[in-house]
């Protein structure tokens, strides 16, 4: 990374940071939806605990505090690709690409961006879900690996939905970037674990790469990274198939003319 | 034209445009659709739970689109009332003979008709599914009564929020809000089952339940004279004070336009 | 490398998917410190040529080197020796003036302290000191104008692109726009690359003036080159007495728009006239003459309306 591409990521950066932080209709949504699946999930739900076959060591609050870690995360990714949208609607993304020698450092921005908006969230969600009362058997590793993965999970949701951005370049492309990260989302063992499922939906679960994500971050919570390394290696994968997406979108974008 | 010939033109109109928008469709139909097949998939095992009321978690959950597709209506009517304010369309009426009732009826006859077909569509897909509809038959123009009666409530409500603001995007901002009631409520596990205390008060406080509950009941019961009596009795306060309400804010409104 | 400030255009296209060719074959050349207006009417093309030439939109055939360098190949070398301000002015409405000249600032990979230091030396020279420190959203277009062209200078550009900088202002903002770009012209030395619908701001504010219509274009020139092309002016007059119309027109045939010889003949004729005037040929009449339409109203929207009357 030389000195321009470093310069022109971190303008791209701290400017749409400054916007999402300055501006409560776009930092809210962001921060409130988690927390309100996880009242209704964690507070709602608490008696699937006791579903004869749950056997979940740190309590149906940290079973409810992993998914909804997560899926914070890889929202914040998707908030992104709503602001590139935004972006390039209405002309701004033009003004980027005339002023950036390499092309590719406006799309870090933006990704340092979702890190610094997700790292945020799961700062507020980890303290809530600790005053709510979740208990984490993990350990300072295993915390590591939790965030980790969220953090590329974050990334991963970034760059596909920046790539859709950049496609549509209209945030009428939302829905496009929302519905297949919401699927994903939901159509995995959220409200039990995979064994509890039945019928079609445990077919889908069983064949989601998000399913092994989220059992993954259980499993750190209950102090156990075995089945971390295959989570960071489908995650990782997903980052290089969306990277490679993310990029080609920029091309297509540069070809537009913004 | 008569009054009346006015208002039989708006209903119309309200209900072709209701219908006509696909993503009204999406919204009413297919998301309470796919939500009511992740919970039905997700949650299956729940009916394990002792004192849980059937062991189908499907019928349990079908009771729940009926609600939400109301709620979504609500924002359909709003934010169709909001388009006409914004475009000017209200002023022009209130130029006309046009009584406020009429208006109100005309703009609302949409979601209505709306609230209707999704009560139809839902009963289908979750029989079709193999949900129970202990009821029977004669529970169906029951069934159908509520969801109209539900739909009109947050219609109301939608075009309150409209009326008041003229603003389309404050319609949206209060989506969420809706999303909020409904899963704060007996949305997924009956209140006697909810372990978490400040939980089970909100959901008891929370008049979702309680039109929930109705449906609920017509599905897994059949006939429970307390929890249709509350179900009627809430959806119809909520329509009743949103009328009012609205016929209220319309004056001020068409005053000052 | 024969023009390291200019701008060479050769046989330039761009064809729209589903759309016109909007630039159709284009060639020009623009020196070093020159202010070259590129005027046409709504939809020639204009714009279409500043994206071509400033790296936003590939060409579909031709070649074009600014600053030197290819537009398609060494595309990250001609950006950093542009600075453009596109025809609508992309501003943040969330961000304040001096915030948009710090990411400004920023994405040219200037340190903190030159961006603060070049962001209030340019917030000055284009007038918005004041407002710095307001959220652009409530700025006026004029304001918004400015700042863009404010923006666009943060890295003392050699070549400078705007796109109808003056479209939408009242007089006054548009005046001093003219000012300011001249003076960057002049003090600074940079080549500026400006289009315009307006006819009066290409003849006062550009020292060459290129004249496109649908996409190609139609004449090249200094505005008083151009202007004398279609001839000198011309003498209009109107008789006192209509009476003496036909010995009046007569006259101005014989004298053919010389002034001294036709006042000297209308007296000795003694034709009394209530009017004189000399119409001088505008850069409208150029227009005129090469496209057989005038440049007031000959936009696009105009051509669909006649096509919706007609049709
Ligand atoms: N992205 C695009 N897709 C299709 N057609 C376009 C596009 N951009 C411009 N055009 C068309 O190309 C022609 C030239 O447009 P433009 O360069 O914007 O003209 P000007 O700037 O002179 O008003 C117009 O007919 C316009 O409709
Ligand atoms: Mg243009």
């Amino acid at each position: 990374m030389n000195r321009r591409f470093r310069s022109v990521a971190l303008a791209v950066a701290a400017r749409s940071i400054h916007n999402v932080f300055t501006n409560p209709a776009l930092i809210l949504p962001s921060v409130v939806f988690p927390l309100f699946f996880f009242a209704a999930f964690a507070g709602g739900l608490a008696r699937v605990g006791d579903i004869p076959g749950f056997d979940y060591d740190p309590g149906y609050t940290a079973f409810q505090f992993a998914f909804v870690l997560i899926q914070s995360s890889a929202f914040g990714g998707v908030f992104t690709g709503f602001g590139i949208a935004r972006d390039f609607e209405m002309g701004f993304g033009r003004r980027l690409l005339l002023a950036a020698p390499q092309r590719p450092a406006i799309l870090v921005g933006y990704l340092i961006a979702a890190f610094v908006r997700a790292a945020f969230t799961m700062l507020v969600v980890t303290v809530v879900a600790l005053a709510a009362g979740a208990e984490l058997n993990a350990g300072g590793i295993d915390l590591f690996g939790l965030y980790g993965l969220a953090v590329l999970v974050n990334l991963a949701a970034a760059l596909w939905a920046g790539g859709v951005a950049l496609r549509v370049r209209s945030i009428q492309g939302g829905p496009l970037m929302q519905v297949p990260v919401f699927l994903l989302l939901f159509l995995a063992p959220v409200y039990v674990p995979l064994d509890l499922l039945t019928g079609w939906i445990h077919a889908v679960a069983t064949v989601n790469p998000f399913t092994a994500l989220l059992a993954a971050a259980r499993d750190l919570i209950d102090g156990d990274a075995g089945t971390l390394g295959v989570a960071v290696a489908i995650s990782a994968g997903l980052v290089a198939l969306f990277g490679v997406w993310a990029l080609r979108s920029l091309r297509r974008a540069e070809a537009a003319g913004g | 034209m008569s009054s009346f010939g006015h208002a039989g033109l708006l209903v119309r109109r309200s209900v072709i445009r209701t219908l006509r928008q696909p993503a009204n469709l999406v919204f009413s139909f297919i998301f309470p659709l796919l939500l009511l097949a992740v919970s039905a998939g997700g949650l299956t095992a729940t009916t394990k739970l002792p004192n849980f009321p059937t062991n189908s978690y499907l019928t349990f959950a079908l009771a729940v689109p009926f609600i939400q597709g109301a709620l979504f209506s609500a924002n359909s009517a709003g934010t169709n009332f909001a388009e006409d304010i914004e475009s000017g369309f209200l002023s022009r009426l209130s130029l006309t003979p046009l009584s406020r009732s009429a208006l109100l009826t005309g703009q609302l006859a949409g979601v209505v008709a709306l609230g209707l077909l999704q009560a139809v569509v839902f009963l289908a897909v979750g029989l079709a599914a193999g949900a129970g509809f202990a009821a029977g038959i004669g529970g169906l123009p029951v069934l159908l009564a509520l969801s109209v009666l539900i739909t009109l409530g947050f219609g109301t409500l939608g075009a309150l929020v409209a009326i008041r603001t003229g603003s389309g995007e404050a319609v949206q901002g209060m989506f969420p809000l809706f999303f909020v009631l409904l899963f704060l409520s007996s949305t997924s596990l009956p209140r006697d089952l909810m372990s978490v205390d400040w939980f089970r008060t909100v959901a008891t406080y929370n008049p979702v339940s309680y039109l929930i509950e109705a449906v609920r009941s017509l599905l897994i019961t059949g006939w429970d004279g307390k929890a249709l009596a509350l179900g009627f009795g809430f959806a119809a306060a909520i329509a009743v004070a949103g009328v009012y309400l609205c016929s209220r804010a319309l004056r001020n409104r068409m005053v000052r336009t | 490398m024969s023009q390291p400030n200019g701008i060479e255009v050769d046989g330039l296209v761009r064809v729209f998917k589903k759309g016109p060719r909007a630039v159709d074959g284009i060639d020009l050349e623009v020196p070093p410190g020159e202010i070259y207006g590129f005027l046409g009417p709504n939809g020639a093309g204009k714009s279409t040529t500043v994206l071509m030439l400033t790296t936003l939109l590939p060409p579909t055939e031709g070649t074009a080197r600014v600053a030197g360098y290819d537009v398609v190949r060494e595309g990250a070398k001609v950006r950093i020796a542009i600075g453009a301000a596109l025809q609508d002015a992309a501003l943040d409405p969330f961000l304040t003036g001096r915030e948009h000249m710090r990411l400004q600032g920023g994405l040219h990979g200037l340190d903190r302290r030159e961006r603060e230091r070049r962001g209030d030396e340019l917030l000055e020279r284009v007038g918005l000191s004041e407002a710095a420190d307001r959220k652009v959203g409530g700025y006026s277009g004029g304001m918004k104008r400015r700042l863009d062209l404010g923006l666009a200078l943060v890295h003392r550009p050699r070549i400078l692109f705007l796109d109808e900088p003056t479209t939408g202002l009242d007089i006054q903002s548009r005046t001093a726009l003219w000012e300011e770009v001249s003076r960057l012209s002049k003090e600074d030395g940079a080549t500026v690359f400006l289009t315009t619908q307006y006819l009066e701001e290409a003849d006062v504010l550009a020292d060459r003036v290129g004249i496109i219509d649908h996409g190609k274009i139609v004449a090249e020139g200094t505005p008083a080159a151009l202007k004398a092309e279609i001839g000198h002016a011309h003498v209009e007059a109107q008789p006192a007495n209509e009476e003496d119309r036909g010995r009046l027109d007569a006259v101005l045939e014989r004298c053919d728009g010389d002034l001294t010889s036709i006042v000297r003949e209308l007296d000795r004729e003694g034709i009394r006239v209530a009017r004189l005037t000399v119409h001088e040929p505008s850069l409208d009449d150029v227009f005129l003459a090469k496209t057989g339409r005038s440049l007031e109203g000959a936009g696009d929207d105009e051509d669909e309306l006649l096509e919706e009357a007609l049709a």
